[in-house]
This record gives C-alpha cells, structure tokens and sequence, in this order.
C-alpha cells in the first residue's frame, strides 16, 4: 500500500534507530509522552520499544476518545438506544465498553435494543432518510479528527430537514487534554512524572494543524513533535525530541508534514465551529472534570441534539476501586502496575477503559507486549 | 486514534464524492472537507470522509529524511 | 419418507415458492421437497432409497467423525454460498485428522418465508461441492421454524472418514524446533464476506477461499507421513488456530510476519476496517506442523497443488511453558499473537 508500506520499512527503523542510540545522551533519562491512542497501538503492535535506547521512555497518554469516556455516557447511550423507536447508531468501537449493571452496547442489543454499528455517520443520517418512521440517534465520540464528518452529518440532517436525527455528542478536544496533564500535580510540581516532552496526534492534527501546539512548547517549556500514524514516524519523532532536548530546544515541530501544515484544515474547522461549541465543563475518564475540554451541539441545530431531544440526564459512576486507568491514563503508572491488570482485568473481561479500547495503554501491552513481562523469556530451540 | 489510511482518489462519480482505490479495494467517500480534489490524488480518509491531501513531495522528503540516518551512521563509523 | 404416487402431484415451484410450515411437518409436502430437491439434486444410491438413515460400508481403521454448524450471512457471497461452504467446512474437519472424508450428512433448519429459488441454488451448490469432493451427502433431515426465529437457513453437516496406519495427527503433537506452514493466502475468505455487509460496502474483487482441502492433506501425507498437527484456521483466523495448538501443545511459537502469504487486498481492506488479518476467516486454507527435517519436502508437495500455489513456511514451534505465540514484525520488534478476545469488529481509532 502505497504510502504505508515505505513508512513501515525495518531497514530504515534500524537506521533511525541506531540514530536515536548515538544521539540519546548516555547520562540523561527521556521521557515523552504519545499522547494520541493510535501512536500508543503503533509503539506495541511493531514492538517499537524494542529498537529504543534504555534510557528513552515512553508514556502512554489519554488519546483514546473511548477510554476517556466516562461509564455515565455509555449508561446513557444504552438509556436512547432503549427508548421506543430509536435505532442508536454507533462506531463499532463502542459496543463492548462496559458499563453500569454488567450491560454495554453489545449487551444492549442481544437483549433487543435496535442498535447498530456503522462505518461513516454519513450512513446514520442514509438510516433517518430510509427509516421515516424511527428515531435515529447517532453516538457520536472522538477527538478533532472525528468531530467534523460529524459537523457534516449535522448539517446535512438540518439541510434536508430530517427532524428523526440526532446526535448524542460526545466530541472531546486534544489541547485541553494536554493542558490537564501538564497541570498535574505529578507533573508541576511534585515532578514524580518526569515529563520531556510530546508526540502530537497525526491525524487530529490534520485538522487542527500544528499552531494549537504552540502554546504548550512556550508555557511549558517541551517541544513538541507531530507525528505521522507509521511506525518509522513515530520513531522519527523520538529523534526529533531527543534533539531538541540536547540542544536546548522546546518548539512544536512537524514531521507529518505530508499531511499537516500549521492551520490545518481550514474547511473543516470552520463547518465546526458552524454545529458545535465549548461545554464548559466535560468528565473524562481517568481525568475528572477538565473545563473547556469537549463540545456540545450549538442552539441552532438543538433539534439535531439528542441530550436535548430526550432529555438526558448525566449520571456520574465512579470506576471500580482497584482500576488504577486514570493514573494510566495520566502517565503516572504503567499498566503492569495495577494489580488487577492481566489477571481480573483482561480484554475480554475489561474492568476500566485501558483495556476496552485496544489502543488503551492496558489493551496494547496485554495484547502485544505481555509476553516480555515474564521472567521466563522463550527461548527458540536451535 | 483516528484510524485514517492514504487512498488514492480514481473517480469523482458525484458533488463532493469520490471513489478511492487502496491496492485494488474501492469506496466511496465524502469529500465535504476538503476542495480541490483531482483524480490521482492521495487524500487521508476518515471514517469516510477525506480530511486532508496528501502532499507527495512532502512524503518523499519524509522517506529521504529517514533514510539520511543511515547515511550519517556510515559517516561516522569511517571517523 | 412417503411413497405414495398420486395420479398428478404438481411440481414444488422453485421459482416464486417459498418455504411454509407444511414442509416441515413430516407429511405429504416435506416428501415431495426431499424428493424433488434433495434427492434429485445429491442423486445417489443412499438417498434414492428413501430411509431415514444410510447404510454404509466403512473401510477398516480408525474413524473420524467431524460436525459442522452454517449459520453464515450473507448466504451467497463472492466465491461460495452456504452450501457449498458447509460441505467444504466439514469434508476439511475430517482432513485435518488426516483421515480421507467418506460421507456426509446435512441438516437443514429453514425459516417459514424462505424463498425456494434461493434454497435450490444453495442445494446444487452443495451438489456440486459434494461431488467434486466425491463426497456424498448420505443422509439428512429437515425442519421448518417459525418466520423470525431462523436467518433463512442453517445447516449443519457431518462427516465420517478413517485414518490411514501410520499417519497420528493430532493438536498436542507440535514439539520445539517443529516447522510451521500455512497453505496459502490469508484472510480471503473474511474480507469477501465483510465486504457484503450493508454498512461496510467496499468493493474488491477477493472472493472466499471456500475449498475441500482433502486431496492436497493426502498428497501431504503421501510425502510426510510424520505430520505432526494439521488445521484450518476459520473463525477467529490463523492467531487462533496457533494458540489453540500452542496450549493443546504446552509449547510456544513464532511466527515471521514478511513470510505470511497475504494478497495486497485483503491488507488494504483490514487497514481500512482497522482489522489485524491474523484473526480474519479462512475456509480453504490449512496450517501443518511438521518436523523441521521434513519443512522443505512438505512445502514443495503444496505448492504442486492447485490448493496450495501459495504455500509458506511461516515459523518455528519453541519450546515456551506460557504457550505465548509471538510473531517477529517486518518492522523488526516482536510482539505476541494473543487469542481473538469477542468478535473482531471495525474500529474508527
């Protein structure tokens, strides 16, 4: 496939790799932090940590829009999908989250709720057009990548006057995430995570470009590297920060430049302002409340709103007691670190949301790098 | 997040559509985001809508920059 | 079975009928679909003599019995349908003990409403499959549900076949330094059928892998009579099958990702779904376990059958108390190949 396979090629990993060695400072520790889920996938499923000096580490961040969705929404889309005449429409990542009294999406349905799963919203709204007679209401989730096919779903559904659908909005926002990790406590002041500096989300960025970006490296002091989805992008970008580190550096550099530029996606962005704007306050999993972190749909097209449209009412549910996801989630422990993880807690039988989303930190290293946990490492018979 | 893959657009069948070719497998996405669009195009598509052109001089200087490592390691090791 | 003549009986109309509750009711109606469309179609000595069982002579040896529920959706799909898919499926069951299939049974469970044209196409096609298997349909038996409670039809068949002496296949046979192959193409089969479901409609020209692999097991076992396992990675894809036999085993394995046979197309489409090609069904493909002296001479009797053009050795079994699968990525690092947990289902992140 063009345009994948080159950036997946092993020889040059080496090649970079063996850069990242040289060029990593041998008295000094690294820590950057891949905030975007699909980077976090990217690191376990090509063993990325392998070709890794040491001494640079990487933590994994909260990118992930269904880990960071809290329990309560998932029980409230369960709720519309129960309602009479409503087909809740949904991507497929959602089914299996759990939720509250041992349900999900996927339970939901096996017990007759009418929900399915779609590939694009576009088919949500085809659902109102060829289903007059039923409510369809679209779960909408994700970060800025996701928000504007939304926008457009929206809109479209107001232009042809399709009052039968809504969306339930879910939409959260990347800068506000990084800001959130950057405020805590570990992180200011307590200084127990070590913090260096980040690998900025490929293909949000598509959408938001690399200026957002530019506020963190100046007010926090750590460069920023955006990087694309491929494995030898993100270790491209691990080279990039070791580099600003060594010279001193904190800028937002861009090496996905072959799909980012520093306004991004114009368009797009302005057909979101159109449908949506700030809640001024949203719960992310993991994280609590983080003010002006995620959007609601704006008065104009409140018809299109299902919050509005079945008045839905947010029920926070705190995690289970042992789920250590927001300390996971805010890079302060790794997933090996919480003590139901691989035992209790497996993809099969997630407990909180790191293990629900396969690129959920807990998710990734379950499915891909549990078997160097082990102090038994498999040994090839010669 | 955000799984998105580089497609190659091969027809524009309607306003704001195209059809995209990734090794022989076809769809048809929404162009509502971007303008512009020609066939022969690489796009990044999402969830079925094409969010942003692929810029092909910028991918090749990527694909150079990687390779340079290589390079620079062989410098050093004739020092 | 009924014999009664009557002076007219007017034909089953396979063109516009449908299936009703009466022809699942043992009587007059049910004769006539057997006979007019089971018989006719399978044409056999078992079936035209109209008991409710076969008599059939089984050559001496250990038998092999293997059984197989159809519940696939779409029915008709590029490269198969149901039918042919559930002879297939089973004839393979009884291969992969390294026993040559002999007869089939099938039963089907059809829903009130189901359109008759469509059960013909899917009985020939079960014909036809069956046949050039020279594997026949015996016996079987059919029900009628009511309309809702059955997806069109479900089909089960079952297959009996002996063990050549010699040959002992079996999933806990794999041991250390054992070579592993597959015989061709991963993930063809999953893909065709992802590719019908309404709301993923991508268009591509792979077709299902649907094939009776036994004449090409016979040739593999001709050439190595030591095969250790043998299987067919359906659901849950060729991950699954390794670690079913890596725990029927107690041993681990690993597997090289630049050495798995993998058609450009279903890569794209599983990038497109978000889907690892690993877990993606196959229903004409095997995986052999064989001792690594006997790899080579194995590789190249597949590759001189039809079924196995694309035939690869893809790694080694090790010897590992956690059973892990690993796989070495074209990238370079290593990571497990875990069990399939649920369904695998597209993602958008």
């Amino acid at each position: 496939m063009k345009y994948i396979d080159e950036f997946r090629d092993g020889a040059l990993a080496r090649r970079i790799a063996s850069s990242i060695a040289r060029e990593a400072l041998p008295d000094r520790r690294y820590h950057f932090m891949e905030f975007c889920g699909g980077h976090t996938h990217a690191i376990s499923r090509y063993g990325i940590k392998d070709l890794l000096p040491p001494n640079v580490e990487m933590i994994h961040g909260p990118g992930c829009p269904v880990c960071v969705l809290p329990i309560g929404r998932i029980d409230s889309a369960i709720e519309l999908a129960a309602r009479p005449g409503v087909i809740l429409a949904t991507y497929a990542d959602t089914m299996r989250v759990p939720a509250s009294n041992g349900l999900s999406l996927m339970k939901a349905k096996a017990r007759g709720a009418d929900i399915r799963m779609v590939y694009t919203c576009a088919d949500a709204v085809a659902m109102a057009r060829a289903n007059p007679d039923r409510e369809i209401v679209f779960f909408a989730i994700g970060f800025e990548t996701t928000t504007p096919p939304t926008a457009v779903a929206i809109l479209e559904a107001a232009a042809a006057g399709l009052a039968n659908f809504s969306v339930f909005c879910n939409h959260v926002l990347t800068p506000a995430a990084i800001a959130n990790i950057l405020e805590s406590p570990e992180v200011r002041e307590l200084g127990t995570v070590p913090l260096d500096g980040f690998i900025g989300p490929a293909h949000v960025s598509t959408v938001i470009g690399t200026q957002p970006y530019e506020y963190f490296a100046e007010e926090y002091e750590r460069p920023v590297v955006i990087a694309g989805f491929e494995p030898l992008d993100v270790m491209q970008a691990i080279l990039m920060l070791v580099r600003q580190l060594n010279e001193g550096r904190a800028e937002v550099e861009n090496e996905f430049t072959r799909a980012v530029t520093r306004d991004g996606n114009i368009k797009a962005k302005a057909l979101v302002a159109e449908v949506f704007e700030l809640r001024r306050t949203f719960e992310w999993r993991g994280l609590g409340e983080v003010p002006y972190s995620a959007l609601r749909i704006k008065e104009k097209y409140r018809g299109h709103d299902a919050e509005e449209r079945y008045g839905i009412a947010y029920r926070a549910v705190a995690d289970n007691k042992a789920c250590e996801c927001g300390a996971i989630l805010r890079g302060v422990k790794k997933p090996t670190d919480c003590k139901v993880f691989g035992t209790v807690c497996t993809p099969a039988n997630p407990i909180g949301s790191c293990m629900v989303s396969s690129e959920g930190a807990c998710a990734a290293h379950y499915t891909y790098g549990r078997f160097k946990d082990v102090p038994v490492v498999a040994a090839a018979v010669s | 997040m955000c799984l998105a893959i580089p497609a190659r657009v091969v027809a524009l069948p309607g306003p704001a559509e195209a059809i995209i070719d990734v090794d022989g497998v076809r769809k048809r996405i929404s162009l509502a985001l971007i303008d512009g669009v020609v066939v022969g195009d690489y796009v990044i598509v999402h969830v079925g809508y094409a969010l942003a052109r692929l810029d092909e001089a910028e991918a090749a200087r990527t694909l150079a920059l990687f390779a340079e490592s290589g390079a620079r390691l062989a410098e050093s090791s004739r020092q | 079975m009924s014999t009664i003549r009557a002076g007219y009986v007017r034909p089953v109309d396979f063109k516009h009928g449908r299936i009703d509750m009466t022809h699942g009711s043992g009587g007059r109606a049910t004769a006539q679909l057997v006979d007019e469309l089971f018989v006719r179609a399978f044409d056999n000595e078992w079936l035209r003599a109209g008991n409710d069982g076969a008599q059939i002579a089984m050559p001496p040896g250990r038998m092999v019995i293997a059984t197989d529920a159809h519940v696939v959706s779409p029915l008709f799909f590029p490269g198969g349908d149901i039918g042919c898919l559930s002879v297939h499926g089973t004839v393979n069951d009884v291969a992969m003990a390294g026993a040559m299939p002999l007869y089939l049974a099938a039963t089907f469970v059809l829903e009130e409403g189901f359109p008759l044209a469509d059960l013909q196409r899917i009985v020939q096609s079960m014909a036809a499959a069956a046949r050039a298997a020279a594997v026949p349909v015996v016996t079987g038996d059919t029900k009628v549900v009511e309309q809702g409670k059955g997806d069109g039809v479900f089909i089960t068949t079952t297959g009996v076949g002996v063990v050549p002496e010699g040959v002992d296949i079996d999933g806990s046979r794999a041991r250390p330094g054992d070579a592993i192959l597959v015989s061709g193409t991963l993930g063809d089969h999953g893909v065709a059928i992802m590719s019908l479901r309404e709301n993923l409609s991508f268009e591509t020209s792979i077709e299902s892998d649907t094939a009776a692999l036994h004449h090409l097991v016979a040739a593999m076992i001709g050439a190595v009579p030591g095969i250790h396992c043998l299987r067919d990675p359906t659901r849950g894809g060729l991950a699954t099958t390794l670690n079913e036999i890596a725990t029927q085993s107690g041993c681990g394995m690993t597997i090289r990702e630049r050495d798995l046979p993998i058609k450009p197309q279903v890569s794209a489409a599983c990038e497109f779904l978000g889907l690892d090609p690993l877990y993606v069904a196959n229903e004409g493909k095997l995986v052999a376990i064989a001792p690594a002296e006997d790899a080579q001479r194995l590789l190249a009797t597949m590759r001189a059958h039809p079924l196995g053009r694309d035939a690869a050795i893809i790694g080694e079994v090790v010897a590992d108390p956690l059973g892990f699968v690993q796989m070495e990525t074209t990238f370079g690092g290593r990571r497990n190949v875990d069990w399939l947990t649920g369904e695998q289902l597209p993602r958008i992140c």
